[in-house]
C-alpha cells in the first residue's frame, strides 16, 4: 500500500503521513501548524491530565497500573492477548486498571471521560513508533477480520473504507481532501474544528454513518479488529496524540 | 382610496393571470429545479460530493472524485442510457464508487428522473 501512495504522492516522507490530508497541500499544512502552535483544546488536555493523576478507588494510579508507567506504550495497542484470546485496545487497558482498582469502567464512547483521559494519556507516547504485532494464527485471524471489514463495501452508499482511503486518497470529496489510510491511527483523539473530540473509533463511526451504514458499537470486537488492522498499516510511524483536524 | 384598492386587486389579478400563463410551460423548469435540489441535497443525491458542475453556479464544491459533469446532453444523446448510469453505475463499471441510486433505493424513480433532467441541462 505504501508503494501505491509513494507513487501517487511523490516526495512526501513517510513520517509526514501522520499529518493526514494536511500533508498534501502547503497551505493546509501551514493552517494546521498555526493551530497546533496554540491549540484551542489545551483545556481538554489539562482536564485529561487531571483525570490521569487522580488516584483510582484503591489509591493506585494509572501510571502504577500500566506497563512502563503508561509512557511510550500506546503504539503497542491494539495487541492480541493470547490468554483472553481477544484484541486489547489501549482504552481496554485503561478500563482494566479502573476495574482492578475497584472503579467502574468508562464507556468507550464517552468523550468526557474515556475521550478526555486518553487525549492526555496518549500524549505520553508521543514520538513512539507504531508497533503493532501480529504473531501466530490466532492474532492473524483478528487481523484478517479487520482487513476484510476494511475492504468490504457497506451501507446504502456501497463504499468500503478502502474505496475512499486507499483508492481515492488525495482526492477531494465535496470540500474535504481524503487522507491516506497509512498514518491515520497515529494521532488520535483528534479535535475536529479545534474543539470537538473524536476518538479513533468515533471517527470510524462517523465514516460509517456517512456511507449510511449501521456503525458497530464503539469498543465492540468488530471495531477492535478493525482498529488492529488499521493501526498495523501505520507501523513504524511516529505517534503524535491529540491533534487538530478540520 | 377606493380606486387605489381596486388597482391593487387588478394588479393581483394580472399577476395571477400571468402566473397561470407561465406556470404550464414552466412545469419542466420546476422539475429541473427539483432535480437540482436533489442533486445538491447531502441526504439525497449528494452528487456534489464527487462531481463539479461548472454549468450551474449554485453547485458549490471542490470535488474531484468523479468526472466534471458538463455537456451531458451532447455526450449522452440517449436519455435512457444516462438514466441507467444514475440508476446503477456499477453496470458500466463494476468497481465504481458512484452509489447505485436506483438499485439501493437511495432515490425514488421520480427523483432519478428529476436529477437526470437537471444534469441534461448542464
Ligand atoms: C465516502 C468516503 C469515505 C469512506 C467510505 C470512509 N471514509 Fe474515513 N474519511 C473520509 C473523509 C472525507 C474524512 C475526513 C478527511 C480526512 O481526514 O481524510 C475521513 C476521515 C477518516 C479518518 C480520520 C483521519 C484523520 O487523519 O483525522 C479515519 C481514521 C477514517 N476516516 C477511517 C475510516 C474507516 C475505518 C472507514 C471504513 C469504516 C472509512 N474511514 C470510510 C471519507 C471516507
Ligand atoms: C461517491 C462519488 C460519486 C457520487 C456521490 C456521484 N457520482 Fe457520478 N460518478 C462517479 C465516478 C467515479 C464516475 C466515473 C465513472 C464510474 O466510475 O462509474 C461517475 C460518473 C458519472 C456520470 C458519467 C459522467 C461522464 O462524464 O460520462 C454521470 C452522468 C454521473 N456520474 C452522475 C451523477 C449524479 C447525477 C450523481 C448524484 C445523483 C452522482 N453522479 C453522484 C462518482 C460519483
Amino acid at each position: 500500500m505504501m508503494r501505491l501512495f509513494e507513487a501517487r504522492f511523490p516526495g512526501i516522507p513517510a513520517d509526514d503521513y501522520v499529518l493526514g490530508a494536511f500533508m498534501l497541500n502547503d497551505d493546509a499544512r501551514e493552517h494546521y501548524e498555526e493551530i497546533m502552535s496554540f491549540p484551542p483544546f489545551t483545556v481538554d488536555i489539562d482536564r485529561g491530565r487531571e483525570l490521569w493523576n487522580t488516584p483510582l478507588h484503591d489509591g493506585k494510579t494509572y501510571a502504577q497500573c500500566l506497563p512502563n508507567g503508561g509512557r511510550m506504550i500506546a503504539g503497542n495497542y491494539p495487541a492480541y492477548d493470547p490468554v483472553a484470546k481477544r484484541i486489547v485496545t489501549f482504552e481496554m487497558e485503561i478500563n482494566r486498571c479502573r476495574v482492578e482498582s475497584g472503579d467502574a469502567p468508562y464507556r468507550y464512547d464517552d468523550a468526557r471521560t474515556m475521550g478526555t483521559l486518553t487525549a492526555y494519556a496518549r500524549t505520553l507516547s508521543d514520538g513512539m513508533r507504531m508497533n503493532i504485532r501480529v504473531d501466530g494464527p490466532e492474532a492473524l485471524a483478528h487481523y484478517e477480520a479487520g482487513r476484510a471489514l476494511y475492504y468490504r463495501r457497506i451501507g446504502q452508499m456501497n463504499f468500503s473504507c478502502a474505496n475512499c482511503h486507499v483508492d481515492n486518497a488525495g482526492k477531494i470529496m465535496r470540500m474535504e481532501t481524503i487522507s491516506p489510510a497509512i498514518g491515520q491511527a497515529t494521532h488520535f483523539p483528534v479535535f475536529r474544528g479545534g474543539d470537538k473530540l473524536y476518538t479513533l473509533q468515533a471517527r470510524y463511526t462517523r465514516c460509517m454513518k456517512q456511507v449510511r451504514a449501521q456503525p458497530f458499537p464503539m469498543g465492540s470486537e468488530t471495531f477492535n479488529d478493525l482498529e488492529y488492522f488499521h493501526s498495523y498499516l501505520s507501523n513504524g510511524l511516529p505517534l503524535k496524540a491529540s491533534v487538530y483536524r478540520r | 382610496m377606493k380606486a387605489g384598492h381596486s388597482g391593487e386587486e387588478m394588479k393581483f389579478l394580472l399577476v395571477a393571470f400571468l402566473w397561470t400563463c407561465w406556470a404550464l410551460p414552466l412545469a419542466r423548469a420546476d422539475d429541473v429545479a427539483a432535480g437540482r435540489a436533489i442533486a445538491q441535497d447531502q441526504y439525497k443525491g449528494n452528487c456534489l460530493a464527487c462531481h463539479r458542475m461548472p454549468g450551474d453556479p449554485s453547485a458549490v464544491t471542490l470535488a474531484n472524485l468523479g468526472p466534471v459533469l458538463k455537456d451531458i446532453r451532447s455526450r449522452y444523446p440517449d436519455r435512457a442510457e444516462l438514466r441507467r448510469r444514475v440508476w446503477d453505475a456499477s453496470t458500466f463499471n463494476p468497481d465504481t464508487i458512484m452509489p447505485p441510486y436506483g438499485r439501493h433505493r437511495i432515490l425514488t424513480e421520480q427523483e432519478i428522473d428529476a436529477v437526470v433532467d437537471y444534469i441534461r441541462g448542464l
